[in-house]
């Protein structure tokens, strides 16, 4: 079970002078959810970006499925199968909910029926809601909306970018237990999140990130009992 | 249970009924008008078609080109040189012959400013292409060999049907550019149905997601930019041969402005809007001429399209999907979410 579905190596990304990402490696396998956990400006949005094609490395490797992807235009990349929930959702406002999940499958070719049986299911708020402009919805909706837009494509790995900001915790919750389905049916999942508790109990395995680089990899059982980490992101002293 | 499908198909059916009356109307009107009313119906039909073709750049692809008129020039420049009416005889071609290189001249522009240029968002582009249209402009003024210069360029042939030449009298011209128009509204609301048109949609509401959905949102927009530089060489042709002389001066800022006015009053994003603008910017001044003295015509003409922006900001026709992304909806959501 050591099929690498996405491996960053040595990844450094700059914004003008400033290096964001110092050399980041990290593999995602197939079926595995991998969380990158870290506090504000360590780099784990850049690091999502880098993968999607919107931040170009400066040096380093990303590929999918050992293919190099790093030099794809981000809009190459989704058809090659990594989609994302942006961070701030993004959904199209003004389209309804599920003229939304039918643009998650723009690049896909057949028929996106069952899938819409799927996302309803896992999402059934999202069915009740089919025909509401997406702008209407609550943020915790808009954020299963992102997801769901986001699975419509068939990801070999779907990106996640702090799914918890701006949601309820109620929502988040239920998010979260969705999340823990969609993995469990097949889903590639690489989390990005703030909500460190949350991410770790969701994850099979982790990475901390601190100011563009990674500090600390291992499994989520295994940071969770890492004294470091419960100092600097589960709030206990 | 049948009823409202019933009902549904009847709405469309009566929809397409009135568009059919509407178009006989326009069809016929020539025959029950006088040489200048229909000089200014056809003024009407040539810039509808302009207008079309900006509604693709600003009302389906959500960009702000201030530079149109660029388009129209080129389309109304290639008339006049392929023709060999100005100083350089490069061809003697036939309006007709034109007509497809004008198009394919302005399409090619439309292709090369908007490569560098349709990476800049919102504000940039406007100002760019705002740039171009003065480029064009001066360009035409200062390249005296080929333009002719100031003084443009006189003489354009008129188009010729076996014996029968069009001449100057604007009827034959205004169901060339009523023929034109069907076809361009034609081609475009079918584009629009397509995929090209939902990543339009996709892109205009929100660019970061559309891109995220693996839309190509630059060749998109090329697309738009494409269609809409197309379809003004093609009025600008057509315009170049009826007044059969063009000149830079026929192609300031202003017709910019006025023509993205015709698309705004029109109603952004559907394909009856901009040519009920187009017809409204162009007929209203020449309506008024009779009972408003010159000196206040325009004022009064600014007044009418200030009460219009205010009681139907949206347009005459709007496309509902367009009308709703402009109220906002969602708008406040994305705040809440952000502070």
């Amino acid at each position: 079970m050591t099929d690498t579905v996405l491996e960053l190596r040595d990844v450094h990304v700059f914004y003008g002078n400033i290096e964001a990402l110092k050399g980041i490696s990290l593999e995602v396998r197939r079926g595995e959810c991998v969380t990158l956990i870290g506090s504000n400006g360590a780099g784990k949005t850049t690091t999502l970006r880098a993968i999607a094609g919107l931040n170009r490395p400066r040096s380093g490797t990303i590929s999918l499925e050992g293919r190099p992807i790093h030099s794809l235009p981000a809009h190459a990349i989704v058809a090659l199968g990594v989609s994302q929930a942006p961070e701030g959702r993004h959904v199209f406002p003004a389209m309804s909910v599920r003229e939304n999940l039918e643009m998650g499958a723009f690049t896909r070719k057949g028929s996106t029926s069952d899938d819409f049986d799927r996302i309803y299911s896992l999402f059934p708020v999202l069915s009740e809601r089919a025909k509401q402009a997406a702008g209407t919805l609550s943020g915790g909706e808009q954020q299963m909306l992102a997801i769901g837009r986001a699975l419509m494509a068939h990801p070999k790995v779907l990106l996640l970018d702090e799914p918890s900001l701006g949601v309820s915790p109620v929502l988040t919750q239920r998010i979260y237990e969705t999340l823990r389905q969609i993995n469990e049916q097949g889903t590639t999942i690489l989390l990005v999140e703030q909500n460190a508790n949350m991410a770790l109990d969701l994850a099979d395995r982790g990475y901390v990130l601190e100011t563009g680089t990674i500090v600390l990899a291992d499994a989520t059982d295994t940071l969770r009992s890492s004294p470091d980490v419960r100092r600097a992101y589960l709030g206990e002293s | 249970m049948r009823m409202p499908i019933r009902r549904l198909r009847s709405a469309a059916t009566w929809r397409h009924i009135i568009v059919a009356i509407v178009v006989v109307i326009v069809v016929l009107l020539p025959l029950f008008a006088n040489a200048y009313q229909v000089d200014v119906l056809t003024q009407a039909a040539s810039y509808s078609l302009f207008a079309v073709g900006l509604n693709v750049v600003v009302g389906l692809a959500g960009l702000l080109d201030l530079g149109y008129v660029a388009f129209w020039a080129i389309g109304a420049y290639s008339m006049a040189i392929f023709s060999g009416a100005g100083p350089i005889h490069i061809t003697n071609f036939t309006p007709w012959v034109v007509l497809p290189i004008g198009i394919g001249v302005a399409m090619t522009a439309g292709v090369l400013l908007g490569s560098p240029v349709l990476r800049l968002r919102g504000d940039y582009l406007a100002i760019v292409t705002l740039g171009f249209g003065e480029i064009i402009r001066i360009t035409a003024s200062n390249l005296e060999g080929v333009t002719g210069g100031a003084e443009g360029i006189a003489n354009i042939p008129h188009p010729q049907v076996g014996a029968y030449n069009f001449g100057s009298s604007p009827t034959p011209y205004f169901y060339l550019t009523l023929v034109i128009l069907g076809i361009a509204v034609f081609l475009i609301s079918n584009l629009n149905r397509s995929r090209i048109g939902r990543a339009w949609v996709a892109i205009r509401e929100d660019e970061v997601a559309a891109e995220a959905m693996g839309i190509n949102t630059f060749r998109m927009k090329l697309w738009a930019f494409a269609i809409g530089a197309s379809t003004a060489g093609a009025a600008g042709v057509i315009n170049a041969s009826r007044v059969n002389f063009v000149s830079p001066s026929s192609f300031m800022i202003i017709i910019s402005v006025l023509v993205l006015c015709m698309v705004i009053l029109g109603g952004m994003g559907s394909m009856i809007g901009p040519i009920v603008g187009a017809a409204a910017i162009v007929i209203i001044p020449e309506a008024l001429r009779d009972y408003v003295p010159a000196g206040v015509r325009f004022m009064v003409f600014g007044a009418i399209l200030v009460v219009m922006m205010i009681f139907r900001p949206q347009g005459l026709f709007p496309s509902k999907r367009v009308a709703a992304e402009q109220h906002g909806v969602g708008v406040a959501d994305e705040e809440k979410a952000g502070a």
